[in-house]
């Protein structure tokens, strides 16, 4: 009897394949909302790490648009978060990417004041090698913390580099490039800055028609920075999700 | 079932029969994940609970499924878990989920516990299966917790760091720093470090083993000769 018990077979995989997908849609639907919210919290704790809780009002986070521009470091739209106070320009969030990493792409969360000095920078995913190139993040040593209120013109653009090619910024012994990648890409973001500042705080957040799918977006972008990778795999996995 | 079996069991997954000691499983998450103890205390944790939930479930359908679908059936139970407990830390114990990150979905890969449901629950009872996927898992745990802490204190000079991470600012009494000053070993810290501890390890356990084999037999020597001092006088 082949037929009877391949069909036996069949019947009790295809059960199981029922079940075990019953099992994770469950709860899918049971976390999903809780997951949303973690990964808006999660990001809006590094936006307040770049920009001070106190110095706006308005909510961060829904007041996103996206824009694309090769100073930024990548050709993939990017988000930036607009700070106001009672309606007026506070503060923006880019968050740009440095792509000379020595591991690739470090990104980053730079935060800029109206008047184009930085209120800080954070490195949000990062593959550099540990020990030497992860002391770019803030758990591992304050170099990061050195950007704070710098600007265009503080040190002078020539001197928007690390020490070892005569500018102003540590590197960290041991590793030159990844300092060097991600001093370059701040002082990149500025640039941008300084030129796009009008049409970053003057473009509508519901941008036209499309009010849910910024939403959307914004989700999204929260599933992609989730805050500072620790293991390369985890970093190549937050890759490979954008790429799709 | 006698208790002793159940000693035996317990002994089989902690040491005889080690995971990743002696059967040498689960090498990718063990050598990835260890470069901290609290690491490898997470991924030991996550891999547990898999292991307990899998066994038993294995167990529980051993009679109704087929030997020839049995394979499919036990990777889809797996990996219905893993899915589960990786959504489930992912709303709860966000910080723990960001820490271990990709090596959760990995536990479906860990071929143990393919293998302790293969060779073990699905021969054995429910309570036999569950002791043995506990004892296994903990064996496991310890290991990734012994490589993480040498690793750590060798490629760093703490042990524990980012212990809040997991369970809070409550256990930061955890973290200590063992060498102050310490300039750090990067060897330790990156791939190559994992697998020359795994080797120190397992010597170790061969060398514990070894010796505890001589001095048995030296007890028997010992008692034989006894014997036949008492038969000749």
């Amino acid at each position: 009897m082949p037929w009877k018990n391949m069909l036996i077979g069949a019947l009790i995989l295809g059960l199981f394949a029922v079940a075990g997908t019953g099992l994770v849609a469950m709860t899918q639907e049971g976390t999903a909302e809780r997951i949303a919210e973690n990964e808006r919290q999660a990001l809006l704790e590094n936006l307040h790490q770049v920009v001070p809780e106190k110095l706006y009002n308005n909510d961060i986070y829904a007041d996103a648009i996206e824009v694309t521009d090769p100073l930024l470091g990548s050709k993939q739209p990017l988000a930036v978060y607009r700070a106001r106070m009672d309606g007026k320009p506070v503060a923006a969030v880019i968050a740009s990417i440095a792509p000379e990493g020595y591991g690739g792409d470090i990104k980053l969360l730079v935060g800029i004041r109206y008047d184009g000095t930085l209120t800080g920078v954070r490195v949000l995913s990062h593959k550099e090698t540990p020990g030497l190139g992860d002391r770019i993040e803030v758990e591992r040593s304050d170099w990061i913390l050195g950007f704070n209120g710098h600007s265009l013109d503080n040190p002078k653009p020539q001197q928007w580099k690390v020490k070892k090619d005569g500018g102003a910024f540590d590197q960290f012994t041991g590793a030159t490039i990844t300092p060097r990648a991600v001093v370059k890409e701040v002082y990149n973001t500025l640039r941008y800055y300084k030129e796009h500042r009008e049409q970053l705080f003057a473009r509508s957040s519901d941008e036209a028609e499309d009010d849910l799918d910024a939403a959307d977006k914004a989700v999204d972008r929260g599933v992609t920075y989730e805050g500072i990778e620790v293991d390369e795999e985890a970093a190549n996995e937050n890759a490979s999700r954008e790429k799709k | 079932m006698a208790d002793a079996d159940y000693g035996k069991i317990a002994k089989d997954g902690f040491w005889d029969n080690n995971v990743a000691l002696v059967q040498v499983l689960g090498l990718c998450p063990l050598l990835a994940v260890t470069s901290t103890a609290t690491n490898g205390l997470g991924l030991g944790l996550a891999t547990t609970l898999v292991l307990i939930a899998s066994n038993v479930t294995v167990s529980l359908i051993r009679h109704v499924v087929r030997p020839e679908v049995r394979i499919p059936v036990f990777v889809l139970v797996i990996a219905s878990f893993v899915t589960a407990v990786e959504l489930a830390m992912n709303a709860f114990f966000y910080d723990l989920y960001k820490v271990l990150g990709i090596f959760i979905p990995l536990i479906v890969t860990n071929c143990s516990i393919l293998g302790r449901a293969e060779a073990f629950a699905s021969k054995n009872n429910v309570g036999r299966s569950l002791l043995d996927g506990l004892t296994m898992g903990v064996g496991f745990m310890l290991v990734l917790v012994v490589l993480g802490a040498m690793r750590e204190i060798v490629g760093a000079g703490t042990l524990f760091s980012q212990a809040s991470m997991m369970f809070g600012h409550s256990v930061d009494w955890l973290t200590t720093t063992v060498i102050e000053d310490y300039k750090g070993f990067l060897l330790a810290s990156l791939p190559p470090g994992a697998f020359i501890g795994l080797g120190l390890l397992i010597a170790l356990k061969n060398l514990i083993d070894q010796r505890t084999e001589q001095r048995q037999k030296q007890a028997t020597l010992a008692t034989k000769a006894k014997a036949a001092e008492a038969a000749s006088a």
